[in-house]
């Protein structure tokens, strides 16, 4: 029997995990969610910021890496939104604006915008894709007018609004860099940071996050948020909910049946072992 | 001269981006802005380079009939697909506006189905780790315990399970401790090992020490 069970199928452990992501979204549990002092850095220091303060987001990531980092993108545009902070958009990967958009519907969809939804030149600006990796960073920290000639809509950022007196990053009060690997918030804390000084929080995806942990006990990054369960805790401390702590329910029947497989399997090796 | 002139452009380029790293002053605050416009315009032609070289090997391994050529034509189809509305049909600059046709295509056909693709990953990372994860040694057991801790921490049901342990071993304690000490440890130490290893590989490009990439002996 637990040799069988050592052979399992592959197909029967697919249908138990297919069950674990599905079954727990058709479900209303509370659960509790503890908040990381990485993320907490993060809502202390958006917290800290006047009204009127820039905050540059910089969307390094595509639709696989979505789920993860497009909640992140929610919260905090919603925080910034609400508390009057201006936001300048960005893409070192070509999907980013476009997930950028992606999350500026969601908001101005969101009923607490409904009376006052952020408006373009006037709340946020979104300065699209430029290709180029790290430069880019590099030549934002000389000229943010040089290094994007023009908005994502085709319009002369000298001629937006909101780029009057922003010209390097010593005019933003804060950097987050939503990244899903390379470019991404390596290079930002190289460049933006390390070079130029500026103030950097991030947001990566789970398989990324233990890579840059090291840069936020050297005080290099002002906080980081790590796969789902970060976008959950932002959710939680901005006071928005949405798919982060939606699907943190199907994470954690996922992560529970992968446990029971791992010490099932566990067991059977060393009976069978025995015998 | 079909090896010294890209040396000493390389040289040249190396030598300037480390000299304005620490003296950000005229002239190297002009040359570095001089020289990162012209990468950033190779970049951008690099673009370009690689849709047309993707193009041109798809449609060699169409001619040639080479292994998998079916899934060439799949390719330049896709890439027709995406490029054709975006170009022609999408209200040219504000290609990426909603509601046009490129939005459409992002929206419906490429969003769906690049994260399908990730997605998957779940069930085949649940797989492996059933048949991979086994205490067989020391370290492997180590890594399985790890393993436990930071997916069980990762989410809130672990808290859930260890709530009857005193304040500060509950799981989402635990796994943080594993990331922030241990890992974060090895993780330094791949860091500083990779970046000492960029540090010798620029040095021996920038001095034409490694001349390998210019081809030849």
């Amino acid at each position: 029997m637990f040799d069988k069970l050592l052979k399992i199928d592959r197909r029967i452990i697919f249908i138990f995990v297919a069950l674990a992501l599905i079954v727990p979204m058709f479900l209303t549990i509370t659960q509790h969610i503890s908040v990381s002092p990485e993320v907490q850095i993060i809502y202390d220091t958006l917290k800290g910021l006047q009204p009127g303060s820039k905050v540059l987001m910089a969307f390094d990531y595509d639709p696989p890496s979505a789920p993860e980092l497009q909640p992140m993108a929610v919260a905090i545009l919603k925080y910034c939104f609400k508390n009057n902070l201006k936001v300048y958009i960005i893409g070192l990967w070509p999907q980013g604006p476009m997930q950028a958009n992606m999350a500026i519907d969601n908001v101005i969809s969101d009923p607490t915008f409904k009376d006052n939804p952020p408006i373009y030149d006037k709340d946020y600006v979104n300065l699209g894709f430029m290709s180029g990796n790290e430069l880019v960073i590099q030549g934002m920290g000389s000229s943010f007018l040089h290094t994007f000639p023009r908005d994502y809509l085709g319009k002369p950022t000298h001629q937006l609004e909101m780029m009057k007196g922003v010209n390097n990053f010593s005019n933003i009060d804060f950097i987050v860099n939503l990244s899903a690997g390379y470019p991404g918030t390596v290079e930002w804390v190289l460049f933006a940071v390390d070079r130029f000084h500026a103030k950097l929080a991030a947001g990566n995806t789970a398989v990324q996050a233990p890579q840059v942990y090291p840069y936020v006990h050297a005080g290099q990054l002002s906080g980081l948020a790590g796969g789902l369960k970060g976008a959950a805790e932002l959710e939680k401390l901005v006071g928005f909910y949405g798919k982060g702590t939606k699907f943190m329910l199907s994470q954690s029947f996922a992560h529970m049946i992968v446990i029971v497989f791992i010490i099932v399997g566990n067991a059977a090796y060393f009976i069978t072992r025995k015998k | 001269m079909r090896r010294e002139i890209p040396l000493i452009i390389t040289a040249i380029v190396g030598f300037t981006y480390i000299i304005q790293f620490f003296v950000p002053h005229w002239p190297f605050n002009i040359l570095e802005g001089l020289l990162t416009s012209w990468m950033l315009i190779i970049f951008a032609f690099a673009i370009w380079l690689g849709a047309l070289n993707l193009l041109k090997v798809s449609l060699d391994k169409i001619s040639k009939r080479s292994r998998d050529w079916p899934y060439a034509i799949i390719t330049i189809a896709g890439f027709l697909m995406i490029a054709i509305p975006g170009f022609l049909f999408s209200g040219g600059r504000r290609f990426q506006d909603p509601g046009t046709a490129f939005d459409y295509i992002y929206q419906n056909v490429y969003s769906p189905l690049s994260s399908t693709m990730f997605a998957m990953l779940a069930f085949y990372v649940a797989s492996a780790s059933y048949r991979a994860f086994r205490a067989r040694t020391k370290e492997a057991t180590l890594l399985l315990l790890a393993a436990f801790f930071v997916m069980l921490g990762r989410v809130p049901i672990g808290d859930v399970l260890s709530s009857f342990l005193p304040e500060g071993y509950r799981m989402s304690q635990m796994a943080d401790w594993i990331m922030n000490y241990p890992q974060t440890a090895g993780q330094r130490a791949i860091m500083i090992g990779i970046a000492l290893g960029i540090v010798s590989t620029s040095l021996r490009l920038i001095l034409g020490i490694e001349r390998s990439h210019l081809g030849g002996e």
